[in-house]
């Protein structure tokens, strides 16, 4: 049962959010991981308008195939564009060049608009691309697709071990701010107030190297001597070529009409 | 107690399992918590170790596994000697650990994983380490729980599964520290019957007096770094009944 990368600030429990099986969950997750970068490297060095157009097209119908819950990707597509909206706007008064319009006086170039424009639809093409094919992949999923296409265990663990531990540690930070709170705590702009989150922050830290020792001593006590387990074997099947030349073929085309 | 002891030896003619001499150990700002101590684990017997908060009990238990290094004093474990890291990833393979928070053991994503993660640490073969897995979920009634995300089970659940962790090595011997902790008296009964149902020999850390009564054959007591034979708390069943009862 695939549950998606989700969370929401400090609780993971929105792993249990299910998603819809789709055509995408076919693919094995290494797959979706090497297609979802080569696809980010093309759109991101490619400037021409036409073709990022059509990266962004591209990643609306893996978004579609994917069958991705039309409000939470729109809440997060739009997350990332408020984001950018400052760099967005200014980009066009800030670039020297031909100048198109005029706003209280200062005149917004031809260049900066398109500079712009490339850049939206650059950054909503990968996102789109990352949240069809890496987002319907549970966390635990991506990590052990990373650990098998030789990601650097230590990069690996330390994501498992944050997908595992981010939720205690943020109960632990939970608690004490209800704590803090249950003393009439009130978040303010003065030095207590600063004073008080400081501790709160320190002491979150010094917990988590607590915890981390004890984790640590757990494993120890289980015959953990610096070897991890990957369980499951992962596969390329024919729907995985398939899609890799299909893939391919339309990265092709985005680098062609590049080169016209 | 010695007289005891010694009756038990003799009825199974064997060294004890666990054999400490004149253990100490002290941090650095608190003082000594173990002072000159000496202890037997014999098999099958059930200790109750008891003792105010902050009296050293989950040291002791940690300097036996090797978590901690002694500052003076002998472990023998399992006939043999025991000083070096080295020497102690057998104990720890042979001693099962149960920690205070089982989301300090169950690290894994998954259940089956973290089952299977000390049986693959020992040498087995996925194949043999997953059986032995499901074997020792299935043993205590936690079939079903193989694909569940560890940190979404609930406390009962999570003790259940860090126990069955611990038991698919086949250790000969449970350290188990405050394993009635936070539990309701559902998951704790059932936890209780388990443990009853467990040939090892075991060393229960616990404030749970009622609980102790039920499992332990024997109890000491650590109180200023000094490891004693104490009385059991009788059963008293009233009594239990009347702490529960809320005024």
């Amino acid at each position: 049962m695939p549950q998606g990368l989700e969370h929401s600030g400090t609780s993971w429990k929105g792993q249990q959010l299910k998603h819809r099986q789709s055509a995408v969950d076919r693919l094995d997750p290494r797959a979706r991981v090497v297609a979802v970068s080569a696809f980010a490297l093309v759109v991101v060095l490619s400037s021409d308008l036409m073709a990022l157009s059509l990266a962004l097209a591209g990643s609306l119908l893996l978004a579609l195939v994917a069958r991705l819950n039309l409000k939470r990707t729109l809440r997060r597509v739009i997350a990332m564009d408020l984001f950018m909206l400052f760099l967005i706007l200014m980009l066009p008064f800030t670039t020297p060049g031909e100048p198109i319009f005029h706003v209280a006086g200062l005149p917004a170039s031809q260049e900066g608009l398109v500079h712009a424009l490339q850049i939206t639809l650059k950054a909503n093409a990968v996102v789109l691309a990352l949240l069809a094919l890496v987002g319907t992949q549970t966390a635990t999923t991506l990590g052990h697709a990373l650990a098998h296409l030789r990601v650097p265990d230590k990069l690996v663990h330390l994501m498992l071990f944050t997908v595992r531990y981010l939720e205690v540690i943020g109960q632990e930070y939970k608690r004490m701010r209800r704590a803090m709170q249950a003393r009439a705590f009130v978040l303010r702009a003065n030095r207590h107030s600063w004073r008080s989150i400081g501790y709160l922050i320190g002491m979150l830290l010094v917990h988590s190297l607590e915890r981390s020792e004890r984790i640590m001593d757990a494993m120890k006590c289980r015959g953990y001597q610096g070897r991890f387990y990957l369980f499951d074997d992962m596969r390329l099947t024919a729907v995985d070529v398939r899609f890799g030349v299909l893939l391919a073929l339309f990265l092709s085309l985005l680098i062609g009409l590049h080169l016209l | 107690m010695n007289h005891q002891e010694n009756s038990i030896n003799e009825a199974c003619g064997l060294a004890p399992l666990l054999d400490i001499r004149g253990l100490s150990y002290r941090y650095p700002r608190r003082g000594p918590v173990l002072d000159q101590v000496d202890f037997q684990l014999h098999a099958g017997e059930r200790v109750a170790l008891t003792g105010p908060n902050g009296a050293g009990k989950t040291t002791l238990l940690h300097l036996l596994v090797g978590l901690k290094k002694a500052k003076a004093g002998q472990i023998r474990a399992f006939g043999s000697e025991r000083s070096a890291e080295s020497d102690f990833v057998e104990v720890r393979a042979r001693a099962g650990f149960l920690f205070q928070d089982p989301d300090d053991q169950l690290f894994c994503p998954t259940v089956l994983e973290d089952v299977a993660f000390g049986p693959l640490n020992q040498g087995k073969s996925r194949a043999e380490a997953l059986d032995c897995a499901r074997q020792t979920l299935a043993s205590l009634g936690l079939d079903g729980f193989e694909e569940r995300i560890t940190h979404q089970l609930s406390g009962g659940e999570k003790r259940m599964v860090s126990l069955a962790s611990v038991l698919a090595m086949e250790p000969e011997v449970l350290l188990l520290d405050e394993p009635s902790n936070a539990l309701d008296t559902q998951a704790r009964q059932r936890l209780l019957d388990t443990l009853l149902s467990l040939p090892q020999a075991m060393i229960i850390i616990s404030h749970d007096d009622d609980f102790l009564a039920q499992l332990a054959t024997r109890w000491l007591r650590l109180e200023n770094a000094q490891l004693n034979p104490s009385e059991p708390v009788c059963e008293r069943p009233l009594n239990g009944l009347a702490e529960k009862v809320p005024a």
